[in-house]
């Protein structure tokens, strides 16, 4: 039976303890909002001087259309792609100079523009091929990446890092020769530590919001839930990683054996669709790619919580087993 | 007397590598009686934190039996034990009255925290974050934590360890408060000074094993019927050693001479001319005991 006056005094320690850490705040919420609005400046095309033009597979010296100023004509190697990117807005007009065909986004009002543009150039000869879609800069993709990684190093390290700390230098001998059962220790641990993860991770959400118009499409309720989710399956990892380590240096090497992974595999900077099987079937097993995958599909998609059912129910058994063994495996000392 | 803490044949070992085991503690056995203090002697390495932590119910015995007023360690000695451990860290940004009130949260009954700032001296920093507090400070923190339960044996290891003089004199005169009200106090050390002051009872460990137990009187007068006399070297003339029949040695600026008649040996150096001034008198003391026990000098 968890007593709930002990595990209100751990949880309280704990909270104090990060608040009154200013250095962790520093890295947990300016770190990420810097992050994304540098990325933002890099990759957002919303004041974007020239218009984008994608030229399959290369551009002809012989059309006056090239010579068009303020557009800009990207050679492409993969016709399939190039197509996503107009769907995606990322072209104003996609030509191929072999087939005679352009491609133009409906929806895009530089599209409509580099169209008038293309035509009056001489582009007549050019067959219309229409495709659909809405616009995704790679800040609104990379967006939710952002936000489950800064998660994954706020809830591995701050778990599992700090526990192992406490181990060593003898905070937890000394709360085991008192009546605190462990069960009482580690749940105020990962209250603790889910409370201020949600909280800065909302921080920032909101925070990035007011200064970047970023897509949103599905329902923050439904954010909120798969990333509280996913806070609890990072944490209980967090938790696995520190139920016996005694060394700092052996935590830190473990959690980094988590977290590098996690960073390329997971799909936060870049997409997995072309990776190698085998790298898509590690992904599958890393809890972050479940927790990107969901939050994208429902920022960018607007899916619901049953369209990502199966997302939510990798990490809860995830948790689950994470919990059990970590549990089994706890030691004070 | 009743014993509080009965303790048989306890041995713990410990493997650093598949091929070796080092024996820490090596089949002790004694009593702790009740609203006494128990001291555990010896240098480093001796086994005194090993058996200690395994009275606290901290480490696990490899085997023997551990009883706490007749019955096995368990939330009873949990509640009435209050601990303060060689090296203790508190959680970072945590000051000294929200570390007593946290620590104090985990016990049914509790002594007020008002009580123990006072009674251990913390009135001028109660709000200071525990990293910043002195040596003394932070051992006097540590020593209100373990008597927060109001705890009727008190564990106590190594508590002065790396204390200034006056640190480890105030520390004491707090040990003394604890013993005054009644409370049985198990102590571990390797000041004999400190042993000597606060200790009705005394084991001597080395090597794992117990070498020499009794109160430090018994344990003095049944080892030693001799006193120490010393004199500046210069006054004592080179040829007077085969005078003299008691034990004598030279150390680099002092003569010593053990003897069992002061007034014979006094009698006998004034009958060779030697002058007394300079002379020190003492009686043998526990460092004695222990390095006449154990053959060495204590290991620091």
């Amino acid at each position: 039976m968890i007593s709930l006056k002990h595990f209100q005094a751990v949880f309280m320690a704990r909270n104090r303890e990060f608040i009154r850490d200013r250095s962790s705040w520093a890295w947990n919420i300016f770190f990420p909002i810097l992050l994304i609005a540098g990325l933002a400046v890099m990759f957002g095309n919303d004041n974007r001087a020239v218009f984008k033009v994608g030229v399959y597979p290369s551009v002809t010296e012989s059309e006056s259309f090239f010579d068009t100023r303020h557009m800009q004509f990207v050679e492409v190697n993969e016709l399939d792609n190039a197509i996503i990117r107009v769907e995606r807005h990322q072209f104003d007009l996609l030509l191929d100079t072999q087939t005679m065909r352009y491609w133009v986004n409906d929806t895009s009002p530089n599209g409509y523009i580099s169209e008038r543009l293309l035509l009056a150039g001489g582009g007549e000869k050019y067959t219309r091929e229409q495709v659909t879609g809405r616009e995704v800069r790679y800040v609104d993709w990379v967006l939710p990446g952002i936000l489950g990684m800064n998660m994954m190093f706020a809830c591995l390290f701050g778990v599992g890092y700090v526990i192992v700390r406490y181990r060593k230098s003898g905070v937890l001998k000394r709360l085991k020769a008192t009546p605190l059962a462990a069960i009482e220790f580690l749940s105020a641990q990962v209250a603790s530590r889910l409370w201020l993860v949600m909280a800065i991770t909302l921080t920032v959400f909101f925070g990035t919001h007011f200064v970047l118009d970023f897509t949103m499409h599905g329902s923050y309720l439904s954010l909120i839930f798969v990333l509280t989710i996913g806070a609890i399956a990072l944490i209980t990892l967090g938790l696995l990683v520190a139920a016996r380590t005694a060394s700092e240096e052996l935590a830190g090497g473990l959690l980094n054996l988590f977290t590098w992974p996690m960073m390329v595999m997971s799909g936060v900077w870049f997409s997995l669709e072309g990776a190698h099987p085998v790298v898509k079937s590690i992904a599958q097993v890393l809890p972050l790619t479940h927790i990107v995958d969901a939050a994208r599909a429902i920022m960018i998609d607007g899916a619901g919580l049953l369209d990502v059912g199966w997302n939510v129910l990798y990490l809860v058994l995830f948790s689950v087993v994470c919990v059990f063994i970590g549990a089994r495996l706890f030691r004070w000392e | 007397m009743t014993a509080v803490i009965q303790v048989k044949e306890l041995v713990k070992h410990f493997k650093p590598k598949k091929n070796e085991l080092v024996k820490a503690v090596d089949g002790v056995s004694f009593s702790i009686e009740e609203g006494t203090c128990f001291g555990l002697l010896g240098p480093n390495g001796a086994g005194k934190t090993t058996t200690v932590e395994m009275l606290e119910a901290i480490v696990e015995p490899t085997a023997g039996t551990i009883l706490y007023r007749g019955q096995p360690i368990g939330d009873t000695f949990r509640r009435d034990a209050g601990i303060m451990f060689q090296n203790t860290a508190l959680q970072d940004y945590m000051t000294v009255i929200e570390a007593l009130n946290m620590f104090g949260s985990f016990y049914e009954n509790t002594v007020p925290v008002e009580q123990l700032i006072e009674q251990c001296s913390l009135q001028e920093f109660v709000d200071r974050d525990t990293r910043k507090l002195s040596g003394g400070q932070k051992q006097r923190l540590l020593l209100a934590i373990a008597l927060i339960n109001d705890p009727d044996v008190v564990f106590l290891d190594e508590p002065t360890t790396g204390l200034d003089p006056q640190a480890r004199r105030n520390f004491w005169a707090l040990v003394d408060d604890i013993k005054a009200k009644g409370k049985t106090v198990v102590l571990t050390t390797h000041y004999m000074e400190e042993a000597k002051l606060l200790c009705d009872d005394l084991v001597f460990m080395d090597h794992g094993k117990i070498i020499a137990q009794g109160s430090p009187s018994e344990l003095l007068s049944n080892r030693f019927n001799d006193v120490l006399l010393d004199l500046p070297l210069e006054s004592v003339p080179d040829a007077l050693p085969e005078l003299v029949i008691h034990q004598f040695t030279r150390t680099k600026t002092r003569a010593e001479f053990l003897t069992t008649d002061i007034n014979e040996t006094i009698q006998h150096l004034t009958a060779h001319g030697v002058s007394l001034s300079g002379m020190e008198v003492r009686s043998r003391s526990l460092e004695d005991l222990f390095i006449d026990l154990t053959g060495q000098e204590l290991r620091a």
